[in-house]
């Protein structure tokens, strides 16, 4: 393992150093000490490595990452695995606003809560949050999943598209063009494998799905008058 | 952009840190505002007496003739503490209505940046490192207090655009965001009486709360209230005698972050203000929800 002090050697010759390992690298185990809240950590990753981050981060930690597994040992700021293409990133506290933001492929875990804005434009991306999010999550959200096993706050799915949620407890308010859907057997399975993934207990017959009721999709003639 | 941060001490032991602890937060707030920054102290306070923190352009000049001034015409001036460009002057509580006069008719072109029993505010244009050395910040204790650094946006890099607002006796005011019907509400505040002194959108937020709390609101009313009058994009940490708030609009798209530990509450912009306080690895750090309004007192 390569133990990385982000204080006493910066935050460029991490990013570049991670940055270089190529898909057969044999430096597949990084930890990242004293991340200190900073921005940016561990962006731009693309190979199948580890990296370890031993404290809370700031914005877009694990931005755009492809392939490697990133765990961050605390809570990260906004805009956490903004853009993410695959791999997986675990947050073992909570995140702040906007985290997965137009992610198109691979797993987020939020051990804790997400703030505002979570899946916003999500284009591929799974989300499982152990805990609850905030207000505008999944908006305009195109594919992929958002798990949560708590509750979501006001205004959920708006806009939607056709990423699929599955919320476990209370949704304080449904966004324009979002529904409540049936639970089939496929979507059983799906959680069952992705809660299973983000390790998970939850039950997934305990979960509502919501979905794109697909009105805002082609402009509709009794609207023209509000033009 | 534009960097808040917010300390408040529950155990009394950390006090002579305060001001050390504050500027350390707000230094490393530095990369969100660059243009000026401040810092409202809540210092010592005894009965009977007032504060008033005064700002000069010509601090040599005007603070050598200032005292025996105000002595001469007031009669009832315990102290007068010169800090860089401000001074602390110490009055009789019963002399302070008419200390604001008497000032500008020894030179109108001194400011007063705030007025209170405890509350000391300063504020220049620079960063929060230069601006924290210039007042010897982090010599100050206290028990509790906020800072600002500030990115412009809707008014000019002044002393005067700089925060913390002073919103009324001991309160004062930090804002990240943006405000959208200032001008508007500027006229209307102005009809109203309200002194509002430069174009700064803050300034408006502040006397905003100033004309609400002269009506009978109560500062958590006031904030309350905030949330529909004010249009824009706002984070507020306000100061008051006995602690501080704080307040997200409804849309809460400028960050804010919390830790409480059993010494203390603080407030930051980003977690990267709270890292270095005592024992934040323990602490329990949070989130504030929007248009939720948050106090803490002594």
């Amino acid at each position: 393992m390569l133990q990385f002090d982000l204080q006493k050697h910066g935050l460029r010759s991490l990013n570049s150093a991670l940055q270089e390992q190529k898909e057969k690298t044999n430096q597949t185990s990084w930890e990242v000490i004293n991340p200190k809240g900073s921005h940016s950590i561990a962006v731009g990753i693309d190979a199948p490595i580890e990296v370890n981050i031993k404290g809370s981060t700031g914005y877009y930690c694990g931005g755009m990452n492809q392939q490697a597994n990133i765990t961050v040992k605390g809570s990260v700021g906004p805009g956490v695995a903004e853009n993410m293409m695959s791999g997986k990133v675990v947050i073992e506290g909570d995140a702040s606003q906007y985290a997965g933001a137009t992610g198109q492929g691979g797993l987020l875990v939020i051990k804790g809560n997400a703030s505002s804005r979570c899946g916003i434009s999500m284009k591929g991306i799974n989300i499982v949050v152990h805990g609850n999010i905030g207000h505008m999550s999944a908006f305009m959200a195109q594919s992929g999943n958002l798990i949560v096993c708590g509750d979501a706050g006001d205004a959920l799915g708006d806009s939607l598209y056709e990423a699929k949620l599955f919320i476990r407890g209370c949704v304080k308010s449904l966004g324009t063009d979002c529904e409540q859907k049936e639970m089939r057997p496929e979507h059983m399975d799906l959680l069952k494998q992705l809660l299973s993934e983000a390790e998970c207990d939850a039950k997934p017959e305990e979960f509502k799905r919501y979905g794109s009721a697909r009105k805002l999709y082609n402009f509709n003639i009794d609207n023209s008058d509000a033009y | 952009m534009c960097g808040i941060v917010g300390l408040f001490l529950k155990d009394a032991s950390l006090q002579p840190c305060l001001g050390r602890l504050l500027s350390d937060m707000l230094v490393t707030m530095t990369d969100r505002g660059p243009d000026s920054a401040g810092i409202a102290i809540y210092a010592d306070e005894h009965a009977g007496r007032s504060k008033f923190t005064i700002q000069s352009e010509n601090a040599e000049r005007d603070f050598q003739d200032l005292p025996n001034y105000l002595s001469k015409h007031l009669n009832r001036i315990l102290d007068f503490r010169v800090n860089d460009t401000h001074a602390v002057v110490t009055l009789d509580q019963n002399v302070e209505n008419k200390f604001s006069e008497v000032l500008t008719a020894f030179n109108p072109e001194i400011r007063i940046m705030s007025h209170g029993s405890s509350l000391e505010i300063y504020k220049e244009v620079g960063l929060p490192e230069q601006v924290t050395q210039r007042f010897h910040i982090t010599q100050m204790s206290g028990r509790h207090g906020i800072g600002h650094t500030r990115m412009a946006t809707e008014s000019a890099v002044t002393t005067l655009g700089a925060h913390p607002f002073n919103t009324g006796v001991d309160q004062c005011l930090v804002h990240n965001g943006s405000l959208s019907n200032h001008n508007s509400l500027r006229r209307k505040l102005r009809r109203e009486g309200i002194l509002i002194e430069t174009e700064n959108d803050t300034e408006v937020g502040a006397a905003y709360l100033t004309w609400k709390i002269k009506n009978g609101a109560s500062l958590g009313e006031a904030l309350e209230s905030s949330l529909k009058d004010l249009d824009g994009f706002f984070t507020f940490v306000v100061g008051t005698e006995n602690g501080f708030g704080v307040v997200r609009d409804q849309i809460a798209c400028k960050p804010a972050v919390m830790a409480e530990t059993d010494q203390y509450v603080a407030f930051g912009s980003e977690y990267q203000a709270l890292v270095d306080l005592p024992k934040i690895e323990s602490a329990h750090v949070w989130e504030p929800e929007p248009a939720t309004v948050y106090f803490w007192k002594h």
